[in-house]
């Protein structure tokens, strides 16, 4: 009764070595490795990449271990820290000619030193958390009020436009808390704009209100325009903190959404929180305006009056307040390509923009209808608005090609379109949690995970031998294969391993020799009540079997609890918890009853099992309890 | 090996009144000392700073203390973090200060106190990995160096409070659902309140002692939980299976039969998992203490209450063999692996 199926050898075989071969990529360690990936959002790395980059390493002496496309960067991975920074340098000088303006960004970098053919099998070392290699962590709360208000805004120019070009005359429009309110001189006029507006602006709810004496349109943004203005704000935030990270050529960043409006950027091997901010704290967005030069404006200037309607007061660069109209002509989405340069007149610094179709389109209208007039090109960074140049438009501007340029430095126009070609963000954000650790401290976490699970695996593992003796052995080569499981289970799952993680590790090898204790207990309790050995053994597996599952699934329904509701270092711990149940419900019953039969089930006359001593109450002398 | 050596099966209700009185003062201080003193909440609930310095030399706490006073940051407190020259410097939340900028004004405060200067450095680690960061550099040498920083804002922390909650209530009303599935209600509400006492017992530890409690220790608390209504469950089956075998004892000497065919398994069980913890007590350093420390109390208090106070209270509620085996009995499931146990 105590044999098993020739299949479920064949499982128990087949989760060891799937167990081996995905736990073995961890124990390789990593090896120095140069990264080159694109600096320019024209230039793709591809195969031809692949090719250079040997061939540039070749030509400098080097010899790397292999030189593969893994994803958007070419890694070449090499033998040690010396030939990386040579290989570095040699790929620096050759694939960028002028450093200043660099086509590609080459960075040092590490991979997995694991052979081939367990990459190949996607067998990948576990991704170490930033507590465990150091780094910095930022979650950034994305300003979804602003992006909607840019998108009232946007909408405001759109119905201005709409009601000019159908002859529709309204009395004036103005921004809400969240909408938009156009004023109408009769009733007739409204109900005709309301059909226009219903038709070509289907995001917003417009409603007509007859509160005072002129008729009234208002217009809210509908709910799910409202969320997708919101999913786009925060999809845009996350491409543009990739494009300025990547900019910095910074080791594997994370960058992802957590939750409907926050981001979490993590930048391992940075240590340098201040400059880290200055990556990624930029909220930089490009804007043009038309400025207004009437004489109310002036006098705004001057200070004698107020700011005229519907017009903001920014200061120029170089400190004189300038009076700008609030209608956004063009902004920083409109943008494809920014590089810094000089002008080709007067040899100053300056910032050549290039514009996709929409934008060039608009530029050129608005140039062509305001000759004569000035135009302020202005940059926000921060929630400041500056005024970067303020132009006077000499003639209409077509080919979507313009130059910024007026009191700037080389430097600051080389800042500044690396700003902007890294792309603008579609919404403000704020940093509400920052976390740095030093990379030994993250060195030292490891050694203490590390030692932690080993002592505390010895000593159980240790003690169950010596309770237990040969049962002990196999309640022990099932815990192993528990550990092996998890860790292979963590690393095919690619998850990042945290020091709580390993905390969880620690604690549920701990919880997970409970199943087997149950099992020992109960085969001595049938053998104590006079059960014939195999009786015992196949009855101890049955009966501990039920309390294993309940006793499994309360742990269960905590380690879900803390997944759905924790967050950061508790998500680590509840990953690893929730998965080291299930491992450990499949080694303690299954592999540990698979050994068992394996060793005992053959002997048909089995006389005794090694499972310690059994200690039977009628065989003990009477009055000495 | 065999430390259990039973003859009899050891009364234990009847001083279940004793164990409950116990139980109930444990709580009754734990609560007054929850109430009074409160939890010392670290700053990923309530929101701040926190910076880890090591310093070369073992650190002047007093010197340290003066210098960041001297910002006006507010209540700030300065300890020793694992050893002598491990300092953490911990800044709560205040209006007009830029949370954002409270670490770099620490470093550069403290790096100035140290008559050194912030400079950035650049380095290759010997893996390769090249990293960027302030140091602060005195003669050549560094006297400190910044090893960890944290901020959390107060909008995460509030969150953060309410996750937890609602992570707690998901858990017992969960556990709750599958005790009385599986057995009763009278075992489900038995195990719950035993094991909620418990997790009062680890936070009372937690407020007498002012031991930081953060998100970890909250994770372990939940984990606690889980684990040690394991253990009322292998007594409630044992009490179910006991009920069907011996039809002529009572109710209490029943539950005295199955805590006492199981308290072998019990102290071996919650031994193990103690070796465990142990070994994360003794290597895993400062960052796991507290962790380590509340799953010791637990375990501890997790053996006493599943056993003492869980049985006791499920008979106080008056469990009958009816309860069971109506319930088990005809079911007859095939999972249950006491189907076949009815002699």
């Amino acid at each position: 009764m105590n044999r098993y199926p020739w299949w479920k050898y064949a499982i128990l075989v087949i989760a060891l070595l799937v167990g081996l071969v995905y736990t073995l990529p961890n124990l390789f360690g990593e090896a120095p490795a140069v990264q080159v990936s694109s600096g320019k959002a024209t230039l793709k790395v591809d195969a031809n990449t692949v090719s250079r980059v040997e061939q540039v390493l070749s030509q400098a002496g080097i010899k790397p271990d292999f030189v593969q496309l893994d994803g958007q960067s070419v890694k070449a991975r090499l033998t040690d820290t010396d030939v990386q920074l040579k290989a570095k340098d040699a790929l620096q000088r050759t694939l960028n000619p002028d450093p200043a303006d660099p086509s590609y960004i080459v960075a040092l970098n590490l991979l997995s030193r694991s052979p081939a053919w367990l990459a190949s099998l996607h067998a990948l070392p576990m991704y170490l958390g930033l507590d465990l290699r150091g780094g910095v962590h930022f979650l950034m709360q994305v300003d979804m009020k602003a992006a909607l208000g840019r998108k009232i805004e946007s909408v405001a120019g759109d119905v201005r436009s709409l009601l000019r070009e159908k002859n529709v005359r309204h009395a004036g429009i103005s921004r809400q808390a969240d909408g938009l309110e156009v004023r109408f001189r009769d009733a007739a006029t409204l109900t005709a704009a309301q059909t226009l507006l219903r038709d070509q602006l289907p995001d917003l709810d417009w409603v007509a209100a007859e509160a005072g004496a002129e008729p009234k349109l208002v217009g809210t943004l509908k709910p799910q325009a409202a969320r997708a203005v919101q999913e786009a704000a925060l999809k845009q935030n996350i491409t543009t903190l990739h494009n300025r990270v990547n900019e910095l050529g910074t080791y594997e960043p994370v960058i992802q959404q957590q939750g409907a409006d926050r981001v979490v950027v993590q930048l391992p091997g940075v240590q340098d929180t201040a400059r880290a901010k200055d990556i990624i704290g930029r909220t930089a967005t490009l804007e043009v305006r038309l400025v207004d030069e009437s004489g109310e404006a002036q006098a705004a200037v001057a200070g004698t009056g107020p700011v005229p309607f519907g017009t903001e007061r920014y200061a120029e660069r170089g400190g004189a307040p300038l009076i700008v109209k609030r209608e956004v002509i063009l902004t920083g989405e409109n943008l494809t390509d920014a590089q810094a340069g000089f002008d080709s007149q007067t040899q100053e610094p300056a910032v050549h923009l290039t514009l996709d179709a929409k934008g060039a389109r608009i530029f050129r209208d608005v140039t062509r209808e305001n000759v004569g007039k000035r135009m302020a090109i202005l940059l926000f960074e921060k929630g400041r608005g500056e005024v970067v140049t303020a132009p006077v438009i000499r003639s209409e501007i077509g080919g979507g090609r313009v130059q910024i340029s007026g009191r700037m430095t080389t430097v600051e126009a080389s800042d500044t379109a690396l700003l902007l070609r890294a792309g603008s963000l579609a919404a403000p954000m704020e940093i509400i949690e920052e976390r740095t650790i030093g990379p030994s401290l993250g060195a030292d976490n490891i050694a203490k995970g590390f030692n932690s699970v080993i002592w505390g695996f010895a000593a159980v593992g240790a003690f169950m031998c010596a309770y237990y003796l040969l049962f002990g052995v196999f309640s022990t080569l099932a815990l192993a294969l528990n550990l092996l499981l998890l860790v292979a289970l963590l690393s095919m799952l690619q998850t990042t391993l945290t020091l709580p993680g390993i905390a969880a590790i620690a604690l549920t090898l701990g919880m997970a020799i409970d199943a087997n204790v149950l099992i020992n207990e109960r085969v001595r309790e049938e053998l104590r009540a006079g059960a014939s050995p195999q009786a015992a053994i196949h009855a101890g597996y049955e009966r501990a079997w039920g309390t294993i599952l309940d006793s499994n699934i309360t742990t269960l329904i905590a380690g879900v609890a803390l997944l759905a509701f924790g967050s950061g270092p508790v998500r680590g711990f509840a990953v690893v918890h929730c998965l080291g149940i299930l491992t450990s419900m499949f080694s303690a019953v299954l592999f540990s009853r698979g050994l068992v039969n394996l060793w005992y089930g053959r002997q048909k006359k089995l006389k005794s099992v090694s499972i310690g001593q059994v200690w039977k109450p009628a065989a003990e002398p009477a009055g000495k309890a | 090996m065999e430390f259990f050596r039973i003859r009899r099966d050891i009364p234990f209700m009847r001083h279940a009144l004793v164990f409950n009185i116990i139980s109930f003062v444990t709580f009754a201080a734990a609560v007054f000392f929850l109430v009074t003193r409160g939890l010392h909440l670290s700053i990923e609930f309530t929101g701040g700073t926190v910076a880890e310095v090591a310093y070369a030399q073992p650190a002047d706490l007093a010197k340290v203390r003066t210098t960041v006073d001297a910002l006006g940051l507010g209540d700030v407190q300065v300890q020793n973090f694992g050893t002598s020259r491990d300092v953490l410097i911990r800044v709560p939340l205040r209006e007009g200060v830029a949370q954002s900028e409270v670490v770099g004004r620490l470093f550069g405060a403290l790096c100035k106190a140290e008559s050194g200067a912030v400079e950035t450095r650049s380095a290759t680690t010997e893996k390769g990995e090249s990293v960027t960061r302030q140091a602060c550099v005195a003669s050549g040498a560094e006297p400190l160096a910044l090893q960890r920083s944290e901020f959390v804002g107060p909008q995460v922390g509030r969150e953060l409070a309410v996750d937890g909650a609602k992570a707690l209530a998901f858990v017992i009303v969960g556990i709750m659902i599958y005790l009385a599935m599986r057995f009763e209600w009278k075992f489900s509400v038995a195990a719950i309140i035993a094991n909620l006492h418990d997790v009062i017992i680890i936070l009372g530890f937690f407020a007498f002692f002012q031991w930081e409690f953060s998100l970890s220790v909250l994770a372990a608390v939940l984990a606690v939980l889980g684990y040690s209504v394991n253990e009322s469950v292998v007594i409630f089956d044992r009490i179910r299976e006991a009920f069907r075998k011996f039809r002529k004892l009572t109710t209490a000497q029943v539950i005295d039969h199955a805590i006492t065919s199981t308290i072998s398994r019990t102290v071996i069980t919650h031994g193990s998992t103690q070796i465990m913890v142990l070994a994360m007590l003794l290597f895993g350093g400062p960052t796991l203490h507290y962790f380590a420390l509340a799953l010791t109390i637990g375990i501890l208090f997790g053996i006493y209450s599943s056993v003492f106070v869980a049985a006791a209270i499920a008979m106080w509620l008056g469990v009958k063999r009816e309860d069971l085996i109506k319930g088990g009995g005809k079911e007859s499931d095939p999972n249950d692996p006491n189907a076949g146990a009815v002699v």
